[in-house]
């Protein structure tokens, strides 16, 4: 076990953790932070998606020392609930989500990829989420929402 | 209809879910809770010999051990094969079944103590391939000794109506085609995961993810020996279901009993691998079809010989016996039709119910023959299905009764659409269009459980504060009937849905639903919302009709407002309410969906009843690169018969989620096991379509407004699956001349035969 100082969501704290254990093991299990999901635990599904200094990581393959130093930011941490952020506000609006359960990591990739991608075409925006797995969807609507969080974006 | 009924009308638990605040099993934590450790089984079949708990019980956190003779009565979903135990007794009959358990103090310490849990074996003969299961073998070697005839066949269903056979023989063109299916599974994103909490007044409670709380609360309580009434079973926010989460499950009987022993909360989550292995999925299918037809393209009849591949339990594998023969009687009229389905045993994970149930793989060859008859006839293949629809109000040759029917509709929309007329059969090599339509069932008529109650109930109360409450047993799997029953009371009662708020699943406080499989749920509990809100209106417009001086029938109940078109009444909801509560208090209503009586009275008659049934008709582009044999799906276009769209953004998702998975089994899925294991457990290997494999899909929605169902709707979640594979692989043949007689369509496939055929 390890003492670390970790920055979560503009948040420093101090948390014990084991010497392997993953950021997701530790936002979930520690942190009490459930938003962020674990699906498969071996990086082939994006559910566990969080931002390292503003870029996508697995939290599943992120061992939680080396998070140290850097700003940490989960699901839970995008938005209040009264203020979604486009991308959330559209999942929820054109029903780019079902189960929900893959959404978090959806909405964690969607943000920081419309940053660096502001007016992607339907088949960037296929490329930009091809780490997630969808097993509900068929993926259409969730590439509408992101293509309106664009433009939502950019108006 | 003024309300939101018919209207696209986004999830009520939408926020929840893109903010991370709703809550799946997983996510609960109570305090002092204690976490399950499970020892599988190295073996496909042997003898347990000894088993020595000793070193687990003494490993550092562990609190509790427990092993199959602790629980050695069987359960299942289906009580005529409740074949399984929570823990292996005696026997172990695949590789990965659970031998034993122990819940500690950290997830770490479970897993380790479990290894610390000493089994000795003694391997009998396995099977593996299903054809050595229909041969007599060794009783020693049987894998379950109830099987009949020295064999290890579990089911045979079979029904023959108008000797099909002779018909064929005289058919001016007839077709066999021999089909091979590898299994596929649900891969649901979020796993297994179940949690038990042993209450202080001896009561227990599992919060699990399930479709079917009512028959694990069942399940639950013959296994550990509970009286009903002291079981609750809560169902959370369920990350997908498909039909892998439709059976009570060895985990959950587990935990509940480690909280039982330990009288604290304990929490078991598989990780993903365990959900592979733990599989319910596809049964791996074999199929011999021959379909005949006359020189007009009228079909004469079908026969066909299937063999499913059950796996080494029971689960639902005696209706999908059934469903692969019965489900054929749809979308054309045969009227001389024989099946015989049989279902082996096998030393592999348990096969069961996956969305479309028992009906994907035979709609495939037939969708496939019939493609070959038309050009054997020289019929273009969407007329030739034209020509043989069933009409809407009829009864099929195994007496399923059809009432509406928009297959036609289906079928006309996607050929105009995709321009099927001008391209097909005239397209550059390589390029193909395909058709292929549907039919399922919505909702099966007959319970799994016979007895005298409705198939649901929901209760809607109105108390001083004017809210609705909606009491359903009904399971929101992320099909979104949470977000139905919220419309249908809002809809009935002319108050804006945040009116409405629900408690749903949880078997202590909610009717009983018997859950979401057999797309049964908009139909049957959306009748029940809609009958418990009329009555509950009912009540209110006698109150203030009484009040008012004016008749019931002549109050509206519209946009928050009650009201009669003559002024008399005209008042708020909340003026109401008081009215309606004044000398009784809160309103309790009940409404209840029963099944009409229906169906012939032969034996397998009640296989495939269902008070309604959904059509469809779907056409793929693919392009087919003859050099790598890789297979591209372009476009899909997609119209599917609902009824009535009730909530039609909720459709169109089932739609396109169903072409999602229609397509990874059609071309890539595939459960691959060497000697009994599974071999490919994870999202690497097991190939499902992602983002970047989506074609473009355009999504029409036919509204046939069945007479019975709720403001006209039938089911969404499951007929869509159907056409789409056979479409796929008529597309196919279009493109590049061939047949794929083999699912998935993988490359190497297609290869060889396009160098087979030169
Ligand atoms: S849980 Fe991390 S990628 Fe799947
Ligand atoms: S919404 Fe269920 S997995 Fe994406």
């Amino acid at each position: 076990m390890e003492k670390v100082q970790l920055n979560v969501n503009g948040f420093p704290q101090v948390v014990l953790v084991g010497s392997h254990e993953t950021i997701l093991e530790t936002l979930r299990n520690r942190l009490n932070l459930t938003g962020t999901k674990q699906c498969c635990d071996e990086g082939t599904c994006g559910s566990c998606t969080i931002l390292m200094d503003g870029k996508p990581v697995l939290g599943c393959l992120t061992p939680t020392v080396r998070c140290v130093g850097k700003e940490i930011v989960t699901i839970e941490g995008v938005s209040s609930g009264d203020h979604l952020h486009p991308v959330q506000k559209q999942l929820v609006q054109n029903g780019g989500m079902q189960c929900g359960f893959c959404t978090p990591g959806v909405v964690m990739t969607a943000i920081p990829y419309l940053k660096e991608n502001p007016d992607p075409s339907i088949d960037d925006i296929k490329e930009g989420l091809s780490g997630n797995l969808c097993r509900c969807t068929g993926y259409k609507k969730i590439i509408e929402a992101v293509k309106n969080a664009a433009e939502e974006l950019n108006g | 209809m003024s309300g939101p009924i018919g209207k696209p009308t986004p999830y009520i638990d939408g926020v929840q879910k893109v903010t991370g605040k709703a809550m799946y099993t997983d996510d609960y934590r109570f305090p002092n809770m204690l976490y399950v450790g499970l020892l599988r089984s190295p073996h496909a079949h042997a003898h347990i010999k000894h088993i020595d708990t000793s070193a687990a019980e003494t490993y550092p956190g562990v609190a509790a051990v427990t092993v199959g003779t602790d629980l050695p009565i069987s359960f299942g979903i289906l009580p005529i094969s409740s074949d399984e135990n929570a823990m292996a007794v005696e026997k172990v009959r695949y590789v990965g079944e659970i031998v034993a358990a122990v819940a500690a103090e950290t997830m770490e310490a479970a897993q380790k103590g479990a290894e610390k849990i000493i089994v000795e074996y003694d391997p009998v003969r396995a099977f593996i391939d299903p054809g050595d299961s229909l041969e007599v073998c060794d009783p020693a070697e049987q894998i379950h000794s109830h099987t009949k005839g020295g064999k290890n066949i579990h089911k045979t269903a079979e029904l023959r109506f108008n000797e099909p056979e002779k018909a064929l023989e005289q058919s001016p063109f007839k077709r066999t085609g021999s089909f091979k299916f590898a299994g596929v599974t649900h891969a649901f994103t979020e796993p297994h995961s179940t949690i038990a909490i042993w209450n202080g007044d001896e009561t227990l409670t599992v919060i699990s993810a399930t479709q079917v709380p009512h028959y694990l609360h069942r399940n639950l309580s013959k296994v550990l020996e509970l009286p009903m009434h002291r079981v609750r079973v809560k169902k959370p926010a369920l990350g997908g279901g498909f039909g892998g989460k439709s059976d009570p499950f060895a985990h959950e009987m587990i935990t509940a009993y480690l909280s039982m022993k330990t009288k604290r909360p304990v929490k078991c989550t598989f990780s993903r691998e365990e959900v592979f292995i733990n599989n319910h999925g596809r049964h791996p299918t074999t199929i011999d079809m021959s379909v005949g037809c006359d020189q007009d393209g009228i079909i004469t009849a079908l026969d066909t010989d299937t063999i499913i591949d059950g796996g080494a339990y029971g689960s639902f594998g005696v209706v999908t016996s059934y469903y692969n023969g019965v489900l054929l009687q749809g979308p054309y009229k045969i009227d001389k039709l024989g099946f015989r389905t049989r279902r082996a045993y096998t030393n592999k994970p348990q096969c069961g119910a996956m969305r479309g149930h028992g009906a994907v793989n035979p709609r495939y060859a037939m969708e496939v023959i019939l493609d070959m008859l038309a050009h054997d006839a020289g019929i273009d293949p969407c007329d030739l299905r034209e020509k043989n629809f069933l009409e809407e109000n009829t009864v099929t040759v195994g007496q399923l009764r059809i009432t509406s029917n928009g297959v036609r509709d289906c079928l006309q929309a996607v050929r105009k659409k995709s321009d099927w007329d001008k391209l097909y059969g005239k397209q550059p090599y390589g390029r193909g269009l395909g058709i292929g339509c549907g039919f399922y069932i919505s909702g099966s008529a007959l319970p799994i459980i016979w007895n005298h109650y409705p198939q649901t109930v929901v209760h809607a109360k109105l108390d001083f504060d004017g809210r609705i409450v909606m009491f359903s047993g009904a399971s929101d799997i992320g099909q979104g009937s949470d977000t139905m029953l919220t419309q249908i009371a809002s809809e009935e009662l002319g108050v804006p849905m945040n009116y409405v708020q629900l408690e749903v699943a949880d078997t202590k406080t909610t009717p009983v639903d018997l859950g979401s499989y057999s797309s049964r749920v908009t139909f049957m509990v959306g009748n029940a919302a809609k009958m418990a809100s009329e009555k509950l209106r009912n009540e209110m417009a006698k109150a203030i009709a009484k009040e008012k001086d004016v008749s019931t029938d002549d109050i509206v109940f519209r946009d928050n407002k009650i009201f009669t078109e003559d002024g008399a009444v005209d008042i708020s909801w909340e003026d109401g309410v008081e009215a309606a509560l004044a000398g009784r208090g809160a309103i309790v209503e009940s409404g209840y969906y029963f099944s009409p009586k229906m169906g012939g009275d032969f034996k397998g008659s009640g296989a495939g009843l269902s008070p309604a049934y959904s059509f469809g008709a779907f056409i793929s582009d693919v392009t087919v690169n003859p050099s790598t044999g890789s297979v591209k799906v372009e476009k899909i276009w997609a119209a599917h018969d609902c009824g009535k769209a009730l909530n039609p953004l909720a459709v169109e998702g089932q739609i396109e989620g169903s072409i999602h998975m229609g397509l990874g089994q059609a071309i890539s899925e595939d459960l691959r096991y060497v000697n009994g294991q599974i071999v490919n457990a994870n999202f690497f290997d097991y190939r499902i379509p992602y983002s970047v494999d989506t074609p473009d899909m355009d999504v029409t929605i036919i509204e046939s407004n069945d007479s019975e169902g709720p403001y006209g709707a039938k089911e969404a979640g499951e007929g869509p699956i159907h056409p789409v594979l056979p479409s796929i692989g008529n597309a196919i043949y279009d493109a590049v001349g061939i047949r794929m007689m083999e699912l998935p369509i993988t490359p190497d496939k297609v290869l060889a035969k396009i160098q087979e055929k030169g």
